[in-house]
């Protein structure tokens, strides 16, 4: 900004407000919208002045004000009163005004405001009510306080896990498990299924004859066999076909089938849902930069934090964050430097590495493939070595699969190194890597068992699958499920208790140099976040086969709670490069989604291609468990049959497709043209705001010609204008050669 | 009208659940949290004044680096030392509560942000911004250099008329655009 000769200085050498920019209609409007929060009575009055100074006439007031009130008064009628920027003595004021004005108005609109009133009022209560039954608050915010938002974030997100799979857990069992147990109570009569003589509908009982001994009941309680295998817990116990109720018939295989649906419909919903608050966020965003410096300064700082340690290391990771953006700014003009040679060779570098990490991966998944055979294989020998060896048999593919999951991170995190990304695409695509690998390997273990499933000793299979080992293979898999589930469980609890506690101890006791090298435990939220979402990807596919996975879940989530949190209170330090809450929310939903999408697949192509056994489940008189819904729909009504078979036809798929593209293409062209205005319209603000000053520049330079001089009455204290820069850019007071009149037309 | 006794009356409560944005819950926390501050017999008079010195005691302030700029914007007493009364604290509150409206909190943000209480965000304010949020001491702060570069970066973002400052409609934009402050932005006893 160019000093200008034309301004005075103040005698005090304060900035004064500039009469004629506080006469302007943008600083009207302003004014008005943080009324008088700034300026207490003193001010008010003197900002009446400025108002009121009406430079020769040349300025109409009151074609000023009118508008204003009306504007005024229609806002404060729609906008409750506590949303308002004022102080509370003000905010009554503006409450009793609006009562006297109420008085004024007709019946209809009276009663109209109070039933408004009411309404939000009941609705204020319900949330209060609502957010006061929800788990863990204290804890949570416990955390808040000493740890700041990104961690906060993935404690709600394991809260949010809890909930989700109790509910999952309901469904399950009001639809599939509560009927069976009331049938007896509410005079039902059960039909189970046929069985025929065939042999495929074979099933030996696998509980343990004769004398037992107690380190057996510990395999099976570990390992889902034994006692365990014909309870409720797994498929092959659900034998029932039908509930014939007084009045009604219940279908309990069409119910297992529909609340498989109904469970993962409802986890995408909810998840979308949840991920939606944030999302809309992140994409308004119109700039493709990766991290906004904004958001950085103005939100940077967790309001919430109370601890003085906690304070002081936000500081410094605040730092630190900054300084590595400024950096990345710098390597990115580095990086569009490069020459073509640089170029070349950084590409055949990372093709090099990609293979490698490819060659890991492929190595990974061959392993786990080889150890779910054998560990098939030992368990079907039955030639019992030692207790500890067949447990270890039982748990070789869990065993592999934690192993890879735990080196492959650290491999991982070493190749991107050489790969010369920019700091911020190295987190993010050493963290895609880790989550294909883990939940990939779910997939791997899934594959080997069908593999073995399927795989008869003459081509093709009589039952569609190997009756003699695998009498009920649904059972099979969800005892290889509840395996992973109970030793991720086992996993986690260990780590802690051996893994974190002493080196807590050893870091804080011994001075050795090693121990300073190693540091004290810093809580990594993303491959946390991956633990969890690995555990709800198994749950998601291991309900199906094992309808009270989802209830073991909650339980181990609920402990996992607590564990975390007196490790992360006792062990850890927060992380150097802090993770955002809003990014974070993203990033778990996201994961979460994909675990997700890996977990439909599994129970997509299970349920509608493998035949399902004839021993054991719900489905024993169809091919596929799939079969049960068009043999339902064909027992209904023709009219509910015409009405879904074109529902279900091509040709309302093909037309929904298209309408959808339509809708899409329509959408996006909407944005882009949006896009377009906003740009012009930025430009047209900052061409204003030019010449705005230019403007205002030459009027003084006019006025200052006009012979009439007279100082400013009182020197005013310094009140927020407001409105663009201009007065308080100068260093210099500013004022106008008039003196403002006494009149007060306020606003 | 200020408290009177030690306790509120229901009067009084139900107008304040009208006024802010706290719940009935919150506001007697905020009662006997304001009460524990004064000393005995100050406690029985009306519309008293807590000093700046004793509301940075509370923990929820005493780590934060913008505790003296938040006691001066809600402080409504004559002689601008930043003390507050009941009616003040349960404003600051109200603004820092969950269930605050974006608007009520950017626009207190934006006058927290305000150190030197002229009306928009200048390069004297985005430095002393920063320098808050790193630290005080020499070895926390950016160098010079790196200072300019995040100004620059961040006017770039946030400035739209181009005139070297961020007034309130530009930073309730840039604010409006940004996930993490409504979660940032909170105070809960």
């Amino acid at each position: 900004m160019e000093t200008d000769a034309v301004f005075f200085t103040d005698r005090s050498g304060r900035i004064t407000s500039n009469p004629l920019l506080d006469q302007l209609p943008s600083y009207q409007s302003l004014l008005y919208r943080r009324k008088s929060s700034v300026s207490g009575p003193k001010r008010r009055s003197s900002s009446r002045g400025r108002l009121g100074s009406s430079s020769s006439g040349k300025w109409n007031m009151s074609t000023f004000t009118r508008p204003f009130e009306k504007q005024k008064s229609q806002v404060t009628e729609q906008q409750p009163i506590r949303e308002l920027a004022k102080p509370m003595a003000e905010k009554r004021r503006d409450k009793t005004q609006r009562l006297e004005e109420a008085q004024e108005l007709t019946n209809w609109r009276q009663w109209r405001q109070s039933s408004r009133r009411y309404l939000r009022r009941l609705r204020d209560d319900a949330q209060e009510w609502l957010s006061s039954m929800k788990l863990w608050r204290g804890d949570i915010h416990l955390i808040e306080g000493m740890f700041g938002t990104g961690i906060l974030s993935y404690f709600s997100f394991l809260r949010f896990l809890v909930v989700l799979n109790l509910i999952i857990f309901l469904i399950k069992f009001s639809f599939v498990m509560l009927p069976i147990i009331i049938a007896p109570y509410a005079s039902g009569n059960i039909t189970y299924n046929l069985n025929d003589a065939g042999v495929c509908s074979v099933y030996p009982s696998s509980a343990r004859r004769g004398l037992v001994i107690f380190h057996e009941h510990i395999t099976d309680l570990l390992s889902g066999g034994g006692f365990l295998e014909q309870t409720y817990l797994f498929y092959g116990y659900y034998k029932v076909d039908k509930i014939h109720f007084t009045n009604v018939t219940y279908n309990l295989a069409l119910a297992y089938l529909l609340s498989t649906i109904a469970y993962l419909f409802l986890s995408l919903i909810w998840i979308v849902k949840r991920s939606a608050r944030g999302f809309k966020r992140n994409l308004v965003q119109d700039e493709d930069r990766f991290q906004s410096f904004c958001n950085k300064i103005f939100a940077g700082w967790d309001f919430c934090i109370t601890n003085e340690n906690a304070a002081r290391l936000k500081r410094s990771s605040l730092l630190y964050e900054l300084k590595t953006d400024l950096e990345e700014e710098r390597i990115k003009q580095k990086i569009a430097d490069r020459t073509r040679k640089e170029k070349c060779r950084i590409y055949l570098i990372r093709l090099i590495l990609n293979l490698f990490v490819i060659g890991v991966l492929a190595a990974c998944f061959y392993t786990i493939y080889v150890a779910t055979i054998f560990s098939q294989e030992a368990q079907m020998t039955k030639i019992k070595v030692n207790f500890i060896v067949d447990l270890i048999y039982e748990y070789l593919p869990s065993i592999v699969i934690t192993l890879a999951n735990f080196i492959t991170p650290l491999l991982f995190s070493v190749i991107i190194n050489y790969e010369d990304y920019s700091p911020a695409f190295e987190i993010r695509f050493t963290l895609m890597r880790c989550v294909f690998m883990r939940l990939t390997s779910i997939g791997v273990l899934l594959f080997s068992l069908w593999s073995q499933i399927t795989n008869c000793e003459e081509e093709p299979c009589i039952c569609g699958y190997n009756h003699l080992l695998y009498s009920c293979w649904e059972t099979r898999v969800g005892q290889e499920m509840y395996k992973l589930t109970i030793f991720d469980f086992i996993t986690i609890v260990a780590v802690t208790i051996f893994v974190e506690f002493p080196r807590k101890l050893i870091v804080k006791h011994c001075d050795c140099g090693l121990a300073k090298w190693w540091g004290q435990q810093e809580f990594a939220i993303p491959q946390n976040v991956l633990e969890i979402v690995y555990g709800q990807t198994i749950c998601w596919i291991g309900t199906f086969y094992c309808p009270m996975l989802p209830a073991i879940c909650t339980i181990k989530y609920f402990f996992i709670f607590y564990i975390k949190k007196v490790s992360l209170i006792n062990n850890c330090r927060p992380a150097t490069r802090p993770f955002r809450a809003s990014s974070s929310n993203f990033f778990f939903l996201g994961v979460l989604l994909i675990g997700l999408a890996l977990a439909c697949l599994p129970v997509t192509v299970s349920v509608a291609q493998i035949n399902c056994s004839h021993a054991c489940g719900p489905f024993v008189n169809f091919n596929t468990s799939w079969e049960v819904l068009p043999t339902t729909i064909s027992q209904l009504p023709s009219g509910a049959q015409t009405l879904l078979f074109a529902l279900s036809s091509e040709a309302f798929a093909v037309s929904f497709f298209v309408i959808t593209c339509l809708a899409m293409f329509y959408v996006i062209a909407l944005a882009g043209a949006h896009k377009r205005v906003i740009n012009q319209l930025r430009d047209q603000l900052a061409m204003e705001g030019r010449d705005k000053r230019f403007l205002i520049q030459k009027l003084c330079q006019a006025q200052r010609l006009s012979p009439v001089r007279s100082p400013v009455s009182k020197s005013k204290p310094r009140s927020p204008s407001y409105h663009t820069s201009f007065a308080s850019n100068f260093s210099e007071g500013v004022f106008l050669a008039h003196s403002p009149p006494d009149s007060s037309t306020h606003v | 009208m200020g408290t009177t006794a030690s306790q509120l009356g229901k009067d009084l409560l139900s107008e304040y659940q009208e006024l802010t944005f706290l719940t009935k819950q919150e506001i007697l926390l905020a009662h006997k949290r304001f009460s524990e501050l004064l000393s005995k017999d100050e406690r029985n008079l009306p519309n008293t004044r807590v000093s700046m010195e004793r509301i940075l005691t509370l923990p929820e302030l005493k780590s934060n680096p913008f505790r003296e700029r938040i006691c001066h914007v809600f402080s409504t007493s004559d002689q601008k030392n930043g003390s507050l009364s009941f009616e003040d604290f349960l404003d600051l509150l109200s603004a820092f509560s969950d269930s605050a409206t974006l608007e009520i909190k950017s626009h207190y943000a934006f006058r927290i942000f305000d150190f030197d209480d002229d009306g928009t965000l200048d390069c004297g304010d985005l430095e002393k911004l920063v320098n808050c949020l790193t630290g005080e001491t020499d070895d926390t702060r950016l160098t010079t250099d790196e200072m300019r570069q995040l100004i620059n970066n961040i006017l770039e973002e946030s400035d739209i008329d181009k005139d070297g400052t961020v007034n309130l409609s530009e930073f309730q934009h840039v604010i409006s655009r940004s996930p993490d402050f409504v979660s940032s932005f909170k105070i809960v006893l």
